[in-house]
């Protein structure tokens, strides 16, 4: 037996982290590698849901949330390497050619 | 507290010096690896909560496929070390930012879920209940998700490939 | 769960332990002999009769050597790689039952450290964390020519898991279990009175893609693409010395054994066989043992015949033969398992699979013996 809340606090600090991973890293690996941390959190939370109103849904949503990060990680890695490729850097802050 | 609460403590912890250590970390590959740590607990998480299948599918997936990827793309784009050169310039808003979400989330979890109110049973979910769930009740999102590990196959494919010089 | 039982737990994991150690210094001698033999030499002859003893004497050897750190290395990661070499096989190995069961102070004690609910998921999971190991221990060294290793092994091995993972898929969705002993129980009996009912006889395609991907996964030849020594000096472990590269060593022959056990344990009906009825916990292991050596003598076999193939056919071979192979074969497998119930019988469906073998067999020779084109804007990129 957990207590509920304790399992969405740990979700939450993981979410934060991801958050501030996001937000202060400049290689574009790092950020990638924080995303997979706030998905992580919200896997967390659906097992606990699941586990907490007894609906085995959760559980196949977080499978669901792993394949497409899975998808997510192999389409990112591959713009970073593009990204490389064409600028010898994969520094998020040097591509703002769109920025105005 | 139960044996189980200590158990899911520890792993916490554990799984939360990695994500901070991952996100502070100066070295790219050492980053990878506190990755490996959180999500290996967040496994053993799943584990402790009774989500037997969902759990070694994590270990198998994140920890045996997507952070090989993750070192494959560090090697081949020859990171530099330095906490300088991996951390831009907006660190100290980033931490404000985290830590307002942090706060929010803690107080919106704390306002509906009142702490020690709510307790999971937990039961044990064997895989053979996951897998008839996934079959009868969620075929389209399934099917879903397969086309898009399909389209994302080929968009790495077509994004990663080197023009055809004649 | 009593003292006694967790003492027998632990009796079992030593005995476990040192069986795969000996196994170890057994196969390792082997290789050398077989390889010798189809290279008409004698191979190693002086510790030992026969030069049984050659792995202990290396290991000495290499146990009493300096094992330095390279300045350029990266301390804790170099240190920690050689380990991660060996723990992941021997965890791997700890599902798989490698005898059946001996009656001991009143308790039926099997030869299987632990029978999991998920035991091919876990197999999977472990035989997915080697790949650490070796990438590790390139990156770690702070030289090039590791660096290269542990990229190419990377991507070999993540591209390889996949069809591994889709061999293991179809023999699950065969069986109806991921349990390992369910899976070796359901092995037992005959075809017509006389064939052994084991799993690859029907599931003959996912055998060969399962030994296939296991040869790259163990980055033995032709796929030891991240130690070619006439590229990468010595690849992923150039810069080890001493007993760290023993680890690195012995993990990959401990990764080899258990790939072959895993084989022997899916495919070839685990520890089942025919024996006379003394000693009746005896003649399962040694026909466990015996298995494993068939599967081990194919992978010197193959070692002693194919040249090491070049990097961008490796990965052409992996993700455009294999993959679709294995995932037309876990089609098939469902049509397998699911027909007979609708339609007609068993048996005549187990010699469709065996034709769609052969056919695959021969599908793959003609990849392999397919002449050289000029493939030059595919580009070897690592």
């Amino acid at each position: 037996m957990i207590r509920l809340p304790l399992v969405l606090f740990f979700s939450a600090v993981l979410f934060s982290t991801g958050v501030y991973g996001v937000l202060a890293r400049r290689n574009g690996v790092l950020v990638l590698m924080s995303i997979e941390l706030m998905l992580n959190a919200v896997n967390v939370n659906l097992v606990a849901f699941s586990q907490y109103v007894r609906d085995i849904g959760g559980q196949v949503f977080a499978l669901f949330v792993i394949a497409v990060a899975a998808a997510e990680v192999g389409i990112g890695l591959a713009i970073v390497i593009l990204i490389f490729r064409n600028r010898e850097s994969i520094n998020v802050d040097e591509v703002s050619l769109l920025k105005w | 507290m139960t044996g189980q609460e200590y158990a899911f403590v520890v792993l916490a912890l554990v799984g939360t010096v990695g994500a901070v250590r991952l996100v502070t970390a100066k070295n790219v590959v050492h980053a990878a690896l506190y990755l490996v740590v959180t999500l290996a607990m967040v496994g053993s998480i799943y584990l402790v909560l009774g989500a037997e299948f969902v759990g070694w599918v994590q270990i198998l997936i994140y920890v045996g496929a997507i952070v090989i990827l993750f070192l494959f793309g560090l090697m081949l784009t020859k990171a530099p070390i330095g906490r300088e050169s991996l951390d831009n310039q907006q660190r100290g808003l980033a931490l404000l930012v985290a830590l307002a979400v942090l706060a929010g989330l803690v107080f919106l979890i704390q306002d509906a879920f009142h702490w020690g109110d709510r307790k999971m049973n937990l039961v044990h979910n064997t895989t053979g209940e996951v897998g008839r769930s996934i079959f009868q009740h969620y075929v389209l999102p399934f099917e879903a998700v397969s086309f898009i590990l399909l389209a994302a196959l080929i968009g790495a494919v077509v994004l990663a490939r080197r023009e055809e010089r004649e | 769960m009593g003292w006694l039982d967790w003492m027998l737990l632990l009796a079992r994991i030593v005995l476990t332990f040192f069986m795969l150690l000996f196994a170890l210094v057994i196969v390792i001698w082997l290789e050398r002999k077989f390889i010798a033999d189809m290279q008409t030499r004698p191979g190693p002859l002086r510790a030992g009769p026969r030069g049984v003893l050659i792995t202990l004497a290396d290991g000495m050897k290499l146990f009493f050597k300096e094992s330095f750190v390279p300045t350029l290395a990266d301390r804790p990661v170099y240190l920690i790689a050689p380990i991660l070499a060996v723990v992941p096989a021997f965890l791997a190995f700890s599902v798989i039952p490698w005898g059946t069961h001996v009656t001991l102070f009143g308790r039926e004690i099997p030869f299987q450290i632990a029978d999991l609910n998920i035991g091919i998921l876990w197999v999977l999971a472990m035989t997915s964390m080697t790949v650490y190991a070796v990438v590790l221990a390139g990156w770690s060294s702070g030289s090039n020519y590791p660096l290269l290793g542990s990229v190419r092994s990377s991507a070999q091995m993540i591209s390889y898991e996949v069809g591994m993972g889709l061999a293991l898929i179809s023999v699950l969705m065969f069986t109806g279990h991921l349990k390992m002993s369910e899976i070796v129980a359901g092995q037992g009996g005959y075809y017509w009175g006389f064939v052994p009912r084991w799993n690859f006889i029907p599931q003959f395609p996912a055998f060969l893609l399962y030994l296939i991907a296991g040869l790259a996964e163990t980055n033995r030849p032709p796929f030891d693409l991240p130690e070619a020594e006439s590229e990468l000096v010595a690849g992923f472990h150039t810069e080890y010395s001493g007993w760290r590269f023993a680890m690195l060593y012995l993990g990959e022959y401990l990764n080899t054994i258990t790939v072959a056990a895993i084989a022997t344990t899916l495919f070839l009906g685990g520890w089942r066989g025919p024996h006379p009825s003394f000693l009746p916990w005896l003649w399962p292991i040694a026909w466990f043992a015996l298995k494993i050596l068939v599967i081990f003598y194919v992978y010197v076999w193959i070692r002693g015949t194919m040249p090491r193939i070049r990097y961008d056919r490796l990965m052409a071979f992996g993700w455009k033969l294999l993959i679709p192979l294995g995932l037309f074969w876990v089609l098939a497998t469902g049509t397998i398992v699911l027909l007979p119930g609708l339609y007609g019988s068993r048996g005549r469906l187990v010699a469709v699979g065996l034709i769609v073998g052969i056919g695959m067999l021969l599908l793959l020779a003609a990849d392999v013996l397919e002449r050289p084109r000029s493939r030059s804007r595919e580009g070897a990129s690592p």
